[in-house]
């Protein structure tokens, strides 16, 4: 059995976000052969779609509004339906970020439909379709699937790969018009406080810290190690709770769960609670002071030592590298 | 102001997840109220603290839940409903949840629901959003910041470690993102007025609803342990050789870089 599936992109500061590609990849074998409709949702919009269709939707469907230039779920949730009423999909699948997060119970809601949140893996195809997802923070995982009516699932970014770019694709691009009405939220203003836009959730590389970073100012190497490798800057719960840092940063049970391919955990213990976070990342590095602290039982490579001294070696030797 | 307050009983954090006949292993666990929903308590109290009113603690569950009740009590709260499922639902998702939860909050006219923006052990984070639709009033997840002044609501809330500034009104629900505040502990005088305060349970029968019509659209069918990662290497030497490795590691062997 084919499916119809709609996959949200989902842009940022004006680029789609790579889990909107990753979204399509997971779209394919939800499809098992069916359409895959992108969805852009937007004031402009338009000058987006060529890439969906180039990572593998067939077609593309957008809704420009002034009143979509920023997410609400009020705005978001009636260009939805209105796109739904119009294509009557068998599936959809969101990014799992703040806005498919926000938006996805909203939207399943309305469908009446099930939603299975923070996939990281699909097996099987079409009809026989299961969605892995980590619980208790990643401690466990769970196999499961929809028994009845639309397959609506978000997905965690930096699991599914993408399909390859393929420029020769085209596709057809339709707008539909939709009345925005009664948004009920309205933002005031956006603060910025990541650090050089490089999202934890989507982030290849995290370099993070814990209590041994020691303060405010012992972050700084970290953040250089982090820009030399274009990653971004995590924590956790003890140098969050010692205001070393923005809870912005934290990493584990509570906080953010990340799956990088390269962690670097600096002056991280270890707790059970940060382990929950990123233990499900590629490659853990950990450097401790203290040969007997738990990260080392979950790290790839450890280096016993000073992070002060070894960080900013790091960062030398990645800059060298980076030069060749 | 009426104030509702959704709270779920969750495995402890410091708890080790065993897994035995495709099952989480619950017995001699420690449970907890979901630490997200303890910013919900901590900032319903707040808000009735400064605004008066009362603040109701609302979950659904089994018996056992009347303990994490009852800690929201002798934290503050004035009043506790448990929603027990026990005998009549066996597969609960987060579909149902919310349409049980909406279904007790139709006619309570709250002025403001507060909940945890994700429970710890799903970690799917629908219910707070799921339930504000069906009750058909707004929402906004993630906050990190809550001041009401007669219906206007203004709000900070946490995007991905970016902060929007937003304006709304209520009725409304919200979800805690960490940061929203610092939960109390529980004083002792407040443990014992707890025991007094009135915690009352109901069940389906008692609600307007068909079991049918609450059925689980989702079905777990397996729950695994993640595969057990191999002791990774220390690397050993001179501080300045080790880094030079771990970068070589890092490129030749686990090919990240």
């Amino acid at each position: 059995m084919t499916k119809k599936v709609i996959v949200l992109g989902e842009a940022r500061e004006g680029a789609l976000r790579n889990v909107s590609f990753e979204a399509i990849a997971a779209a394919k074998k939800i499809s098992s052969g069916g359409e895959i409709v992108a969805v852009l949702l937007g004031d402009s919009v338009q000058s987006l779609a060529t890439e969906m269709i180039h990572y593998g939707a067939d077609r593309v469907v957008t809704v420009e509004h002034p009143h979509l230039k920023t997410y609400t779920s009020d705005g978001f949730s009636q260009a939805i339906m209105a796109v739904v009423q119009s294509e009557q999909p068998d599936a959809f699948v969101f990014g799992h970020t703040a806005l498919g997060k926000d938006l996805s119970p909203k939207v399943a809601s309305k469908l009446k439909s099930g939603l299975i949140s923070d996939v990281t893996a699909i097996e099987g195809e079409g009809a026989d379709v299961v969605f892995v997802r980590p619980i208790f923070s990643g401690k466990a995982f769970e196999k499961v699937k929809i028994k009845e009516g639309i397959d609506f699932v978000t997905i965690r970014p930096n699991n599914i790969d993408p399909l390859a770019h393929d420029s020769s694709r085209s596709g057809d691009v339709s707008a539909v018009s939709v009345e925005i009405t009664n948004l009920r939220t309205i933002i005031k203003e956006v603060v910025r406080k990541s650090t050089e836009g490089v999202d934890l959730s989507e982030a290849k590389v995290i370099v993070a810290g814990g209590r041994g970073v020691k303060s405010e100012d012992g972050f700084e190497p970290l953040k250089e190690l982090a820009r030399v490798l274009g990653g971004a800057v995590g924590a956790s719960r003890g140098a969050c709770d010692a205001d070393y840092c923005d809870y912005s940063l934290q990493i584990g049970q509570t906080g953010k769960v990340v799956t990088p391919d390269l962690y670097i955990a600096a002056g991280i213990s270890g707790a059970i609670q940060h382990l929950a976070g990123m233990s499900n990342s590629k490659i853990i590095v950990a450097i401790n002071k203290d040969p007997e602290a738990s990260i080392f039982k979950v790290a790839d490579y450890g280096i016993v030592g000073d992070l002060f001294e070894v960080i900013p070696m790091l960062t030398e030797e990645f800059k060298k590298l980076k030069a060749n | 102001m009426n104030i509702y307050v959704l709270v779920k009983r969750t495995f402890d954090t410091e708890e080790k997840i065993v897994v035995s006949g495709g099952k989480i292993q619950e017995d001699g666990a420690e449970f907890i109220i979901n630490p997200y929903d303890e910013y919900a308590i901590e900032e319903a109290i707040r808000v009735r603290e400064a605004h008066g009113g009362e603040v109701t603690v609302l979950t659904m569950g089994g018996e056992e839940a009347e303990k994490q009740l009852r800690t929201a009590l002798a934290m503050g709260a004035d009043k506790a409903v448990l929603i027990n499922t026990e005998d009549d639902l066996d597969e609960v998702d987060q579909f149902t949840a919310a349409q049980i939860l909406a279904d007790y909050l139709k006619d309570k006219n709250a002025d403001l629901i507060l909940a945890g923006n994700v429970a710890i052990d799903g970690g799917s984070g629908q219910v707070g959003p799921r339930v504000a639709d069906l009750l058909d009033i707004n929402y906004v997840t993630t906050i990190t910041k809550l001041e009401i002044n007669g219906t206007q609501v203004h709000i900070v809330r946490d995007v991905e470690g970016d902060s929007e500034v937003i304006e709304t009104s209520l009725p409304l629900l919200v979800t805690a993102q960490q940061g929203l505040n610092e939960p109390r502990y529980p004083s002792l005088p407040g443990i014992m007025k707890a025991k007094k305060k009135p915690l009352e349970e109901v069940e389906l029968d008692d609600l307007d609803i068909d079991e049918d019509d609450v059925e689980a659209k989702t079905e777990t069918i397996e729950i695994y342990m993640p595969p057990k990662k191999e002791a990774g290497r220390v690397l050993q030497g001179d501080l300045s050789n080790q880094v030079q490795e771990l970068v070589q590691l890092l490129r030749t062997e686990a090919k990240v870089i």
